[in-house]
């Protein structure tokens, strides 16, 4: 094997990387923008951050978008975490399989049809159309995806850990809480990331649902963008980006350290 | 006095008809759907015994370890320990403990805390608590290790952090589940006698399941040999090994040659074989064998003595050629095929560095033995 860089190599992986992060890093560098015109460099300025600390409007979107997120994702993770253990622990029972397709349908199903159905939904209910809406339908479709992950993790799961437990004397609550919960924490976690990140970044649904005072941080920014795009927004946006990018690499970071320190832990162990 | 084997220890509860049962299987099944796992099992195991359950893997053994635990229960029977009837009592209230296969040692815990787990279910005070750890880390050995986690351990301190924690609630009973599958072979044979002294100083009964005849003999003050969800035999070591009761026991434990015959004649004392290919055989303990009936004549290699001319004393004596030899350094294995078509295998201890009359292939040989030297087997 010749692990040459031959021109064509090279041309695609920055035409890849072009394709994928130039908008990215567009939207970065004109964050910080002096001019008011979007596609003009002005010069270096920081004053969009400044601004867009004192404009209430978005303010108002990232605190409601916060609170969304952390209630649905924190919701979603324990009925996703409980819908996972049914469909681990349980491989019998009337109805598996329709509960199992129900569960993952929202990893399949268009946007625009969950959205409008539970908008239907709401409507015939009679429910006002607000916060508590937006929340319930981002409970809805983040559930599956915590499902999943934590599903993953359970297959892999030590049964006889749970018979240990209980062969000690801990009934099956306590069993649960002091062994399985601990164990499979790590993928519970990601689980809970993974439906916080897609409660923060979603516009559709939210559109569906939301009503007057519960307008999310991208139904925010996606109305003021059809006003025309103000460099506000560049750096709302380029904070967003930070955000996860920062959340991601501390993620990995730890992941990867954790990884080392066992392997290093398992060879030591291995030697006496 | 003669005894089968050799003897171990003066512990014999089951020849005791005054000796109380600790552990009563009576007439257990176990279906799993269609798959019965367990049929129609009934056996006895007594306080303070080591007892082993040996038998390949899907006989059954491991569902009867898992009823005891509570697990799973019975289909139909009953399962008594100390006099109670297990029915319905959930594993944690059980007092009797088990030790994994896997050991399911608690990842996110240390050492001490994977020890000191069940103390707590149990509501025991810290101090005490405290005490207890200690006392199970230093039985082990583990002492300096309290503080780290299963997967900062090697495979040979895992089982024995699993150990300290299955006898650290000082249960009635405790189980083992292939206790020493996960281990090397050097370590394997350690550790068998680690557990030996271990259940001599606690004075615990010891059920353990195994596929390993081997350690099931050097542990075990009782074996039950297992196959299809039944007991085929329940004895000592050395009467599984000198005395099975049928061909399946003796084929599974150990070598064997097979003669398969007929009763010739029968006396009190005596039993005359023929053999389906002609062979004369002579045994002076026919069993429950009678006159005319077919039956197989199983006999161990090292009973059987390799000579090159006909021994004049032999009471059964038969003559073949050598067909195939194997130096082992303590032992030599010879396989002799007789003029009958059979091949006998005999093994011969090297008991001095040179051989006198050696044998090699392809020369004509006498396999000898003793009418006391082999079992007639009717199943």
């Amino acid at each position: 094997m010749t692990s040459t860089w031959s021109r064509f190599n090279i041309t695609s992986i920055v035409l890849g990387f072009a394709f994928l992060y130039l908008p990215i890093v567009l939207l970065i560098v004109f964050s910080f923008n002096e001019s008011k015109l979007v596609t003009v460099w002005g010069g270096f300025s920081t004053k969009w951050y400044v601004s867009l600390f004192h404009n209430q409007g978005l303010m108002d979107a990232t605190w409601v978008t916060a609170r969304v997120g952390v209630i649905s994702a924190t919701a979603a993770t324990v009925l996703g975490t409980l819908a996972a253990i049914t469909l681990t622990r349980y491989t019998r029972f009337k109805g598996r399989v329709l509960f199992s397709g129900m569960v993952f349908a929202p990893l399949v199903m268009p946007e625009v049809i969950t959205g409008l159905s539970l908008l239907l939904l709401f409507v015939a209910v009679g429910l006002d159309r607000g916060f508590f809406t937006v929340t319930l339908a981002h409970i809805t479709f983040t559930m599956c995806f915590v499902a999943v992950v934590v599903q993953s993790r359970l297959v892999s799961f030590d049964r006889s850990l749970e018979e240990a437990a209980m062969d000690l004397g801990a009934p099956p609550v306590k069993t649960f809480f002091q062994i399985t919960l601990p164990v499979i924490l790590p993928a519970i976690i990601s689980g809970w990331m993974l439906a916080f990140t897609l409660s923060l970044d979603d516009l559709v649904i939210a559109s569906f649902t939301s009503g007057p005072g519960a307008t999310t941080l991208p139904m925010k920014i996606y109305s003021q963008v059809r006003l025309g795009v103000t460099p506000e927004i560049n750096a709302a946006c380029t904070i967003l980006i930070a955000v996860v990018a920062v959340g991601v690499i501390i993620a990995s970071i730890a992941n990867k350290r954790r990884e080392i320190q066992r392997q290093l832990d398992e060879q030591a162990a291995q030697r006496g | 006095m003669k005894s089968l084997g050799s003897i171990r220890r003066d512990f014999a509860p089951w020849n005791d008809p005054k000796a109380k049962p600790y552990i009563q299987f009576d007439k257990v099944t176990k279906k799993f759907g269609d798959f019965t796992a367990v049929n129609n099992l009934s056996l006895t195991i007594f306080e303070r015994e080591f007892f082993a359950l040996l038998g390949a893997s899907g006989c059954g053994k491991s569902t009867l370890l898992r009823m005891l635990a509570g697990f799973e229960e019975p289909s139909a029977g009953r399962i008594l320990l100390d006099g109670q009837d297990l029915r319905g009592i959930p594993p944690y209230k059980r007092p009797v403990n088990m030790m994994f296969q896997s050991y399911a040692l608690f990842p996110h815990m240390t050492v001490e805390k994977n020890i000191a787990f069940g103390l707590k279910q149990e509501g025991m005070p810290g101090p005490d608590i405290e005490r207890r750890v200690a006392e199970m880390l230093k039985l082990v050995k583990l002492e300096q290790f309290a503080k780290r986690k299963p997967h900062q351990l090697s495979g040979g301190q895992r089982q024995r952090v699993a150990l300290a924690r299955s006898v650290a609630k000082r249960p009635k009973v405790l189980l083992l589940d292939e206790p020493l599958g996960a281990l090397d072979k050097k370590l394997r044979e350690e550790t068998q006698f680690e557990l030996m002294d271990l259940q001599q100083e606690l004075g615990l009964t010891f059920v353990v399941v195994t596929h390993d005849q081997e350690e099931a003999m050097t542990m075990a003050d009782r074996i039950a040999i297992m196959d299809k969800g039944e007991v085929m035999q329940v004895a000592t070591p050395a009467e599984i090994y000198e005395a099975p009761t049928s061909r399946f026991v003796a084929h599974f434990v150990g070598n064997v040659n097979m003669f398969e015959g007929k009763v010739a004649e029968r006396t009190a004392s005596t039993t005359r074989i023929t053999g389906a290919t002609g062979a004369q055989i002579v045994v002076d303990n026919g069993g429950e064998a009678t006159a005319g009936s077919d039956i197989v004549f199983a006999i161990r290699p090292e009973k059987i003595k390799v000579s090159s001319k006909k021994p004049a004393d032999a009471v059964n004596a038969l003559e073949g050629e050598v067909y195939d030899v194997a130096y082992l350094g303590d032992m030599t294995v010879y396989h002799i095929k007789l003029d009958d078509g059979q091949v006998v295998r005999a093994s011969a201890m090297n008991a001095s560095r040179v051989t006198e009359d050696p044998l090699t292939w392809n020369d004509r040989a006498w396999v000898s033995f003793r009418p006391d030297a082999g079992v007639v087997l009717t199943r």
